[in-house]
């Protein structure tokens, strides 16, 4: 991982391609995340390869409800040859869900991003082929964003415990 | 030398010596037995019965399963025709791939809404007479997810035995494999209802202000996540 | 979306491949057929369904369409206690459980900075090595029925048994065995485990020898399987690809090495790589692998530390039985905890661990209450799903069958 200065370095070199882009760092249990502008997510990924983050090892939703700007995703950023793991973060409403994709930086993440779609309903700008990949095809709804009821069968009780003779009988 | 004589018209009992038998059975055929003799004779050796039940005891002892393993109970599932719970011994090791061949289905494994289409037009696709397994809890309730993703099997398709389990050992389900045997070859053991007296615990759907319900421990559903 | 659109996009998938150059014959015309294989079909790797556009024998398009298995385990650990995810977790990829539930514990310990002591380290090595030997011999008895090779089959499951018998004397199940707790493990081994596991890893390797004895040099496997499925080593960084399939491309990346969790740097074993990176090198790595697994195995019983099973803190871990007839605090503790769960500080952690197909990742986002708030596995299964396509284009079907007996799908993991 790289160590909180580390990552402010990180910062301040992405702060220096464009003043707005970083809204923020978090070192928390000895691990990295940064959290950029939606607009400037595309930039800040080819920035980081350039540092070493080559593989990207997950990409993945959140729902942060009820905090505002709800769902984000984040692409978790591995450096092979330096063991160095980084987060790449970025939050949108639901109202505006366009993040833009980074299937051209790297060709797996097709399949997750098409997975954060399908789940929390973030709209990847540029993704070749956007539609559901878990739930069929014509459902309604993004079952993972934590308003979404869990839904489920009601347990059957039979409702005659007084009337049901003792099962030892 | 001794010589033993022993008499072939005396006691009809006496049947053991394979000699005393072997003559009886000249006699049978030059027709030198009398009726009585002749029917208890036949019923000690021939076994007779109905068409049906000698067509049923061939079914039961010859399913073919169709390979349906959904998730991990489907492992189990696989485990059975293996060395150690051999269900060749049985007869059922013939696995068929095509629901055509099959005749029964064991659903092994989580049944989510999007397999679940899939699932009922394979069972339609197998002939007649077929059976069905729901095989552990997932598909016969809803079992350790109670979610929006996954639907019992009872709600779309006939279930002969569910085999409960997370997954069932296979012996578990060897169990439930052989009791479905026994419902197919005419000899269904007693339901556990008939077994401990629980008649008239069938469910009842939608009915929960019934007069007299006591409604302490009733789950609404999602709340049954809280536990 | 309605079927006319689902029609058409299956329509835009041939016209996006152009038919090899090379004709069929005098008078014959080419054209592009595109079946469905699945998600009921004999391979037995789950319910996958594919999409393939063929030219004849050739494929020239793969699409999987994924999702019949999804039972929403991620929504689901939502709404219960951090200890009652651990069982639903499990049952995502359900051949490598003690994975699952290692990612899961590991990420929740480390957002509690919760230490596990050494003996519960070494106990949760053993059983995380037996697991990937199960998990690489179930792969190898059906992906040699897929081959033709059914009686490979019946050994493998055999072995199976014999571990899964070691699983059922310490944790008391077979599959599913919710032995990973929150700072250790729940139970110490019963007297005679050590003893039954030494022996079991004596015979794995003598039925190691004997499996590559029937295939490795076998004339079918070296057919189907040498130079089939050939993906370099840039394509599948690209694609995200770890696991068995990156190492027989020649990249030994191997998580128990470079960032190693769970005393695994206590350990002197080796990583396995291939170097064309095609279904015979994948083959071999992960036959390799059982060796190196009996190895690790072996090594973690003779070090094997005395000590606590599980950490002494009762904010974490029910106090022992016999506390909770003297001691008030342990009765409070061994209360809260069932009832309500521990409480876990806000955060936000991936803890990433080398599970038998790649590098399974668990994110948990927990808010400060007993239950997580987001709980997602970076499932190794569903990023490799991705390289079907450029392992099998312009192959015939039997590659592709091999090929993706070779990729080790598990579908529960792909789906979650």
């Amino acid at each position: 991982m790289p160590d909180a200065t580390g990552l402010e370095l990180i910062a301040q070199d992405l702060r220096a391609a464009d003043s707005d882009a970083v809204l923020g760092t978090s070192y928390f249990r000895e691990e990295a995340t940064i959290e950029v502008a939606p607009a400037f997510l595309r930039r800040a990924a080819e920035l980081l390869v350039g540092k070493g983050y080559t593989f990207m090892a997950s990409c993945h939703g959140v729902d942060y409800y009820p905090e505002e700007r709800r769902l984000g995703v984040h692409y978790q950023l591995l450096d092979m040859p330096n063991v160095d793991r980084i987060c790449l973060k970025t939050r949108v409403t639901v109202e505006q869900p366009n993040v833009p994709s980074l299937c051209t930086l790297w060709p797996g993440a097709n399949h997750p991003e098409r997975e954060v779609f399908d789940m929390f309903g973030v709209v990847f700008d540029g993704h070749p082929d956007l539609r559901r990949i878990l739930m069929p095809e014509d459902y309604e709804g993004h079952p993972q964003r934590r308003d979404f009821p869990i839904g489920g069968e009601p347990v059957l009780f039979t409702y005659n415990e007084d009337k049901v003779p003792g099962w030892t009988q | 030398m001794e010589v033993t004589r022993a008499k072939l018209n005396g006691t009809a009992g006496d049947s053991s010596d394979f000699r005393i038998r072997q003559l009886r059975a000249r006699d049978m055929l030059r027709g030198d037995i009398p009726d009585e003799e002749l029917e208890q004779y036949v019923e000690e050796r021939v076994l007779t019965t109905t068409l049906d039940k000698a067509v049923a005891w061939a079914r039961g002892n010859s399913l073919f399963p169709a390979t349906f393993g959904l998730a991990c109970c489907a492992i189990e599932m696989m485990s059975l025709p293996g060395a150690r719970l051999d269900i060749a011994r049985f007869g059922f090791e013939a696995f068929r791939a095509s629901p055509r061949q099959a005749d029964l289905l064991i659903l092994s494994g989580r049944v989510s809404i999007k397999m679940a289409p899939v699932v009922r037009r394979i069972y339609d696709q197998m002939l007649e007479p077929r059976w069905a397994i729901a095989m552990g809890a997932c598909c016969s309730s809803m079992g350790v997810f109670n979610n929006y993703a996954i639907v019992p099997a009872d709600k779309f398709m006939p279930i002969d035995v569910h085999v409960p389990g997370c997954p069932p050992r296979p012996e578990a389900l060897m169990h439930g494999i052989l009791k479905l045997r026994d419902r197919i070859q005419g000899n269904a053991p007693a339901g556990w209802r008939e077994r401990y007296g629980a008649e008239g615990t069938e469910e009842v759907l939608g009915e929960a202000d019934l007069p007299g319900v006591n409604a302490v421990n009733v789950f609404q559903s999602g709340e049954t996540q809280r536990a | 979306m309605d079927a006319v659109s689902t029609l058409s996009d299956y329509r835009r998938q041939e016209e996006s491949v152009t038919l090899s150059s090379a004709p069929a014959g005098e008078g014959l015309e080419q054209e592009l057929m595109t079946i469905n294989m699945g998600p009921h079909h004999p391979s037995t790797h789950g319910v996958l369904r594919l999409i393939v556009t063929l030219e004849g024998e050739t494929v020239r398009d793969v699409k999987p369409v994924i999702g019949y298995v999804h039972t929403g385990i991620e929504k689901t650990a939502e709404d219960k206690a951090y200890w009652k995810v651990i069982p639903v977790v499990e049952r995502m990829d359900y051949l490598s459980y003690y994975f699952n539930a290692m990612a899961f514990c590991g990420a929740v310990e480390k957002l509690l900075e919760v230490e596990v002591p050494a003996r519960a380290q070494y106990l949760r090595v053993i059983h995380l090595e037996l697991n990937r030997i199960m998990s690489h011999l179930v792969w190898l008895g059906t992906s040699c029925i897929d081959l033709g090779a059914i009686s490979v089959w019946w050994y493998c499951f055999r072995e199976r048994e014999s571990v899964l018998d070691l699983f059922e004397m310490s944790s008391g199940q077979r599959m599913h065995t919710r032995y990973f707790q929150v700072g250790g493990v729940i139970e110490d081994i019963p007297r005679g485990w050590v003893e039954r596991v030494r022996r079991f890893t004596k015979t794995m390797r003598t039925r190691a020898d004997q499996y590559a004895a029937l295939l490795d040099k076998n004339e079918i496997v070296l057919q189907r399987l040498r130079h089939t499925g050939i993906v370099d080593e840039a394509t599948l960084l690209g694609l995200g690809v770890t696991g068995p399939l990156l190492r027989a491309a020649g990249n030994p990346w191997d998580l128990r090495k470079a960032a190693p969790y769970s005393s695994y740097d206590h350990f002197d074993f080796k990583i396995p790589v291939g170097t064309i990176g095609d279904n015979y090198d994948r083959y071999r790595v992960r036959h390799a692998e059982i060796y190196e697994s009996c190895d690790i195995v072996d090594q973690a019983l003779d070090g094997l530390p005395e000590g606590p099973f599980i950490t002494e803190d009762r904010k974490v871990a029910l106090p022992p039985r016999h506390e909770l007839a003297t001691s008030m605090e342990a009765l409070i503790h061994h209360f809260k905890l069932v009832t309500e769960g521990f409480r876990v500080p806000p955060g936000e952690v991936y803890n990433p661990i080398e599970s038998p197909r790649g590098e399974l990742g668990c994110y948990v986002r927990s808010d400060g209450s007993s239950r997580p708030a987001r709980v997602h596995m970076r499932d190794p299964s569903f990023v490799n799903l991705q390289a079907t396509a450029p392992a099998t284009r312009n192959s015939y079907i039997a590659d592709l069958v091999a090929t993706l007996a070779m990729l080790d799908p598990v579908l529960g993991g792909v789906d979650r």
